[in-house]
């Protein structure tokens, strides 16, 4: 397509006001960060590590880091696991309800966060608490659980598209058992996949917070959930900055990871 | 073929459908050991599937696959002794040439050594000494292709299925490797079953051909037999070109109901004139293709008709456009197509 030089200009116009209004406001938090004033005078005249050193020092944002960490893990492994049955299930066999199943796994992930939350919420209160599981690290694994499958599903389903069976046949032909296919054929084939789908189910996991507010039992502190509770607190202000700076920082590296090991699939299935 | 030995291959009533259609429509077959059999038909004449259902990739809707007399229908393909080259190679990826090759040994657990070796030799036999340590995607498409079938052969099976191995090569490249797959089967003394729909490579490579249509065998004999005697017009028109004639033509030319086929190369084409006996005719088009010059010639008594002539004289061809010819040939080449056969290739 050939656009007019007008036309051209003003798109370029509009996507690099779009970029500043994105990624203006997160290099201000990097730079206020390492700012030396407390009010965090612009320009900034002193430029100090100070507020990191109070930052790891700080033990409620350690412990919000930790638990964000083991949330994130849990939530990324039960996604390797779920998600990676159901995208050979739906890619490879033919069953009833194979297109009803596929849509249920995808639509956790249009959902809004705070109905996904409600809705886990009450599930907690009235059934989960009564069987004796009360909310707690588990209840937040759960919920980020819940929309992490959806990328690792979408990651491994995309590959198993793309490599088609006849490898597998191929293996099979030569005398492989099942078993062995798997082991030297696919898994190699959907290794880059699941290690992409489960960076960004990670880094999904690691800066949400909606679900988490209403998943998280008492004591259980996420970053981003220490971040809001301390944002309106001036004493902290410096160390918000640093931890929004980390978050920023935990969550663009396995994205970018991803989009290196898994090509354009990867961030296809982030939409 | 004698019948006392076990056949290498036996399909019994073999049918398989997809979804309502039916792609194999009943086969009976029996393929000999050593033997280098083609199936040969266009695409969609269900010849694939019948070699996926013998290594085991389709399970048949109805009918048996029989291997060297055992029943193998329902097993899985690692539990049988065939093994396949597939048309898109389908070669490991992620391995080198060499591990491609040693795979088959290695899932069955051949020590190490002994399968470097025979994985060695096996590159050699197909003149890929050497380049073992390469990945797949650095080898052109001749060189996969010999990679795809070291890979099979290192195996030693008694059958090796070949699906239109040759489909993606250049024409040079591809003649070439008809003559070593030939020199290949003929050394290993391996039952070839090859699927193609280029007649050629049928014809020249066989022992014996089956002609596909519909899911069915059309008809089964050695090449010549197949180009010679077609069995039905669908036969004639697909296996080489072929002037079928039909209906009222072929009552003037041959006084009696039926429908008859002719060979273009078995025409004899003079200039008016030059012979008094013979069918007449017009010239409509000359197509000079090298070594042989083509004559599409319309009939006084109806229908059209391509004759093949060598081109002997400096490529003069023989008449021109719209010049009147009279066509001639032997008894012995008019082949009388059994009358079940309804179509008629040359109305």
């Amino acid at each position: 397509m050939t656009l007019s030089p007008a036309a051209r200009w003003s798109l370029r116009i509009a996507m690099g006001l779009g970029l500043v209004f994105i990624y203006v406001p997160l290099l201000l938090v990097l730079v206020n960060s390492f700012n030396g004033d407390r009010t965090f005078a612009w320009p900034p005249d002193d430029l100090t590590t100070r507020w990191w050193a109070a930052a790891w020092a700080n033990e409620g944002a350690r412990q919000a880091l930790l638990t964000s960490v083991k949330a994130g893990l849990g939530a990324t492994a039960i996604a390797l696991v779920l998600g990676t049955m159901v995208s050979f299930a739906v890619q490879r066999f033919a069953f009833f309800g194979r297109d009803t199943v596929s849509l249920l796994i995808i639509l956790p992930i249009a959902l809004p966060g705070i109905v996904t939350g409600i809705a886990l919420d009450s599930a907690w209160r009235s059934v989960m608490g009564d069987l004796g599981i009360g909310k707690g690290m588990f209840s937040v694994i759960v919920g980020h659980a819940t929309f992490c499958v959806v990328i690792v599903y979408n990651n491994v389903l995309a590959r198993l598209r793309r490599t088609g069976t006849s490898l597998e046949d191929a293996s099979a032909d030569l005398g492989a058992s099942p078993w062995q296919t798997f082991r030297f054929i696919t898994f190699p084939m959907i290794r880059t996949a699941l290690l992409a789908g489960g960076l960004l189910a990670f880094a999904l996991s690691f800066d949400e917070i909606i679900v988490t507010t209403f998943t998280a039992g008492p004591g259980v502190t996420t970053l981003p959930i220490w971040i809001f509770n301390n944002l309106f607190r001036p004493n902290q202000a410096p160390i918000v900055n640093v931890v929004a700076a980390v978050l920023i920082v935990l969550s663009v590296i396995p994205v970018w990871l991803a989009q290196r090991l898994a090509g354009p699939e990867a961030g296809a299935s982030r939409t | 073929m004698t019948d006392t030995s076990t056949p290498a291959i036996r399909l019994t009533g073999l049918r398989k459908s997809f979804g309502g259609v039916e792609a194999v429509a009943g086969i009976d077959l029996e393929i000999a050991d050593g033997e280098f059999f083609s199936m040969l038909g266009p695409s969609g004449s269900g010849k694939t599937t019948v070699l996926r259902m013998i290594a085991g990739f389709e399970l048949p809707t109805a009918g048996t696959v029989e291997l060297g007399g055992r029943d193998v229908t329902r097993l899985a393909p690692f539990e049988r002794d065939v093994n396949t080259v597939f048309q898109d190679y389908a070669l490991f990826p992620h391995l080198t040439v060499m591990e491609n090759v040693e795979y088959g040994l290695k899932v069955r657990r051949v020590p190490r050594r002994e399968r470097r070796v025979r994985a060695e030799e096996a590159l050699a036999k197909v003149r890929l000494a050497g380049f073992g340590d390469r990945k797949p995607a650095e080898m052109s498409g001749g060189q996969r292709q010999r990679v795809a079938l070291a890979r099979a052969l290192v195996n030693q099976p008694k059958v090796l299925l070949l699906d239109e191995p040759l489909g993606a090569l250049d024409r040079k490249l591809r003649e070439q490797m008809q003559v070593e797959l030939k020199a290949i089967q003929r050394e290993a003394g391996i039952t070839f079953v090859f699927v193609t729909h280029d007649q050629d490579e049928a014809l020249t490579m066989s022992d014996r051909v089956a002609v596909f249509e519909h899911g069915r065998i059309a008809q089964v004999g050695k090449p010549e037999a197949v180009y010679e005697k077609p069995a039905s017009s669908f036969v004639a028109g697909f296996v080489g070109t072929s002037n079928v004639f039909s209906g009222d033509t072929a009552k003037a030319l041959f006084h009696r109901e039926g429908a008859f086929s002719v060979r273009p190369e078995k025409i004899l084409l003079t200039a008016d004139g030059e012979a008094e006996a013979g069918t007449p005719g017009t010239v409509a088009e000359v197509i000079y293709a090298g070594p042989v010059t083509r004559y599409v010639v319309d009939l006084d008594a109806g229908g059209r008709v391509v004759v093949v002539a060598q081109n002997r004289h400096n490529g003069a061809p023989l008449a021109a456009r719209a010049q009147r010819v009279r066509l001639s040939w032997l008894d012995d080449h008019v082949v009388e197509i059994p009358p079940n056969d309804k179509e008629t290739a040359n109305a």
